[in-house]
């Protein structure tokens, strides 16, 4: 009766089963939703969604599906997310403005009429796929919203967006604002070393309860000691390259410290964002490139992936075929890092910039965007909450 | 069907209830995640009191083992008591303890089983669990005796999403993430727990509450039960309105924040913020 939705929500990457659809149609015999249409759509969201995250998704699908609206353009998975809007128009709006929308109707109806407008401008505009502009315009100028002529996608010396131009990226002085230095590198080492020895299952340790009985003459008093998993498997992906050669070295040492914790450690390069080839071996790169495809049937969904990179680079460069500043790249770096993703149960990125530079880079916003939120500074607390985000 | 419904003392969306209700028609347990405080605990609370069932409460911590909620063979004291000479050794049915899942399978009417805070366990406990809850039985290997349900209880399973669930546990649950209940939702709240607040101060410390919230960098956003204990402190110290609408430079922050704000890293920030935003009206 519904296939046609269990498809579309399929499609836009829901992992929705039969299991599931079979469930929602009992409970619709069981008159669970009695026929309106909005208790429906609360079943079946109950019935179907088992991630809050996946909750804007369904309700895309479900509208499209069910009440006939346009579809967005593009991929589903890659629509605007709401921080990245509320970011947008932080940036775009005076303290003034602000202040009268809020009088007018509050900031979240200002979020409303902004994605809407973008919306509406993404169909009458371009009608691609792509909601970046093709012309090499920024996604503010091409949307039209810019109350102050505030071109925010065009400054780009200072924002490092510049295309085809990866060679000139500015070297800053890497080290004072390098994370994570040889000082604290035990700390951060310790992190992941819990990361590695997870689970609180309990053995029992033998030579502690022969003593603890004897010390009680011989009533059992047991001793128990944290069981040792060793079966965190770890891919790394590292950017290389330019500004990032520094932080991948420390990333690198950091790994690979910690490596006999691991079950299995291995890494590869990629440039600016992963495309088709990936190489193991930076000096001699043309010997050891691999195809991504291969990686990933090489490695199974259970390895936890981690990208190290700071994802400054043009919008291009993740957007569009053709983008990646050193050849011509087929499919864009959407796809793989969604191709990526989705292979791997457990993703993160960890980012060497500091965190409160991340709001002005597009590209930072598209690839947290494309990770599901899940990138991380590389500092200590970095790397707990993603050790913690990766073992859950 | 009788059906679950917003009661007086608990505010209940509609999403909520059909979900709930889903969950007692095809007798599949319910997963209910959310922020901390927004009421994941008491809803399993007012669907028992609600339905006129029995509440069996099982919490979970890190080193809970899913056999616990089965049942445990106490080997410990029975050496001991082998040791001791006691009779009761030999009937090993005596060291066998009952977990909370044998309660509720084993209760001559439905109850209502909550589970709650099932990922502070171990990342395998939710898959120990699958069969028995799909099936509602276990066996029993010391005294080889099954467990059937005489009636299927429903269970109401809380995440505060520390751990990402099993698939295979997810597929065989309904979902339902509880959303933080925008204003309008919170004055019902607000009035179902404190009948006779004065109008003012409700609504004055719904703004500041709000306010509140609204700050990104919080560590922790207060919830709904923190409004409701400062609420509380309000009405014993019976402050008025205007104290909260001061714009008074000294009382940077809201009286008793301390139920608000629960790590000094956020009453620091509030504290700058207050300042910055005092600065700007100058």
């Amino acid at each position: 009766m519904f296939a046609t939705f269990i498809l579309a929500l399929r499609e836009a990457g829901l992992p929705a089963s039969i299991t599931e659809y079979l469930t929602l149609l009992r409970a619709m015999k069981e008159g669970v939703a009695e026929y309106s249409v909005e208790d429906f759509y609360y079943l079946s969201r109950a019935a179907l969604v088992k991630d809050e995250r996946h909750l804007d998704r369904f309700d895309r699908v479900f509208g499209e599906v069910f009440k006939g609206l346009e579809p967005l353009e593009g991929d589903l998975r890659q629509a605007l997310p709401e921080d990245w809007l509320r970011k947008l128009a932080e940036k775009l709006l005076t303290e003034e403005e602000k202040a009268a929308i809020k009088s007018a109707g509050g900031f979240e109806a200002l979020m409303e009429l902004l994605k809407q407008r973008l919306r509406e401008q993404k169909g009458r505009h371009q009608g691609g796929s792509k909601w970046i502009g093709t012309a090499g315009t920024s996604p503010f100028g091409a949307y039209g919203y810019n109350p102050e002529g505030v071109r925010i996608g065009q400054d780009e010396s200072r924002h490092r967006r510049a295309v085809k131009v990866w060679d000139k990226r500015e070297f800053r002085d890497l080290d004072d604002s390098v994370e994570i230095g040889t000082r604290n590198m035990k700390l951060a080492l310790r992190r992941l070393r819990r990361f590695a020895r997870q689970g609180a299952a309990t053995e029992l340790d033998l030579p502690d309860t022969i003593r603890a009985t004897a010390n009680n003459a011989g009533t059992l008093d047991l001793k128990l000691v944290p069981e040792r998993h060793n079966a965190v498997k770890v891919l790394l992906l590292l950017d290389i390259g330019g500004s990032m050669d520094d932080h991948v070295r420390i990333s690198e040492e950091l790994f690979s410290a910690a490596r006999s914790e691991f079950k299995h450690l291995e890494h590869f390069y990629f440039h600016n964002c992963p495309y088709e080839r990936l190489w193991r071996n930076n000096r001699r790169r043309r010997e050891s490139e691999i195809s991504t495809f291969e990686v990933l049937r090489t490695y199974g969904p259970d390895y936890k992936l981690i990208f190290v990179g700071d994802a400054s680079m043009s919008p291009y460069e993740i957007v569009q075929p053709g983008g990646s500043v050193e050849h011509w790249n087929e499919e864009p770096g959407t796809v793989w890092m969604n191709r990526l993703s989705s292979h791997f149960r457990r993703s993160a990125w960890l980012n060497p910039m500091p965190e409160e530079a991340w709001d002005h880079y597009v590209s930072i916003g598209l690839i947290r965007q494309l990770m599901e939120g899940r990138m991380f500074p590389l500092t200590l607390g970095g790397i707990e909450a993603m050790t913690r985000e990766l073992s859950r | 069907m009788a059906g679950f419904k917003s009661t007086e003392t608990y505010i209940a969306s509609r999403d909520l209830e059909v979900a709930v209700n889903a969950a007692v028609a095809l007798q599949r347990p319910l997963l209910v995640k959310g922020e901390p405080g927004t009421g994941k605990t008491v809803l399993a609370h007012e669907v028992a009191k609600a339905l006129g069932y029995p509440l069996i409460e099982w919490h979970i911590k890190s080193t809970t083992k899913a056999q616990q909620g089965l049942y445990e063979y106490d080997a410990v004291s029975r050496l001991r008591d082998g040791q001791l000479g006691d009779p009761r050794v030999h009937d090993i049915s005596n060291y066998i303890v009952r977990g909370k899942l044998w309660d509720a399978f084993d209760a001559d009417q439905p109850v209502v089983l909550l589970i709650d805070e099932i990922d502070k366990a171990d990342i395998e406990f939710p898959n120990d669990l699958l069969l028995e809850l799909d099936r509602m039985q276990f066996f029993v290997y010391e005294t080889r005796q099954t467990v059937v349900a005489k009636h299927r209880p429903i269970v109401i399973i809380t995440s505060n999403n520390e751990k990402e669930l099993p698939d295979a546990f997810l597929r065989r649950c309904f979902f339902h993430y509880i959303r933080f209940p925008d204003r309008e939702t919170m004055e019902r709240i607000v009035h179902a727990h404190f009948p006779n607040i004065r109008q003012d101060l409700a609504r004055e410390a719904l703004n500041v509450f709000f306010q509140i919230r609204g700050v990104q960098e919080l560590k922790k956003k207060p919830a709904t039960s923190e409004l409701l204990d400062w609420l509380k402190l309000l009405m014993i110290e019976d402050l008025p309105a205007e104290v909260l609408r001061s714009q008074d430079p000294k009382v940077a922050i809201p009286p008793l924040y301390g139920a608000l704000l629960k790590n000094e890293q956020d009453v620091h920030l509030f504290e700058r913020l207050a300042f910055l935003s005092r600065r700007q009206q100058r």
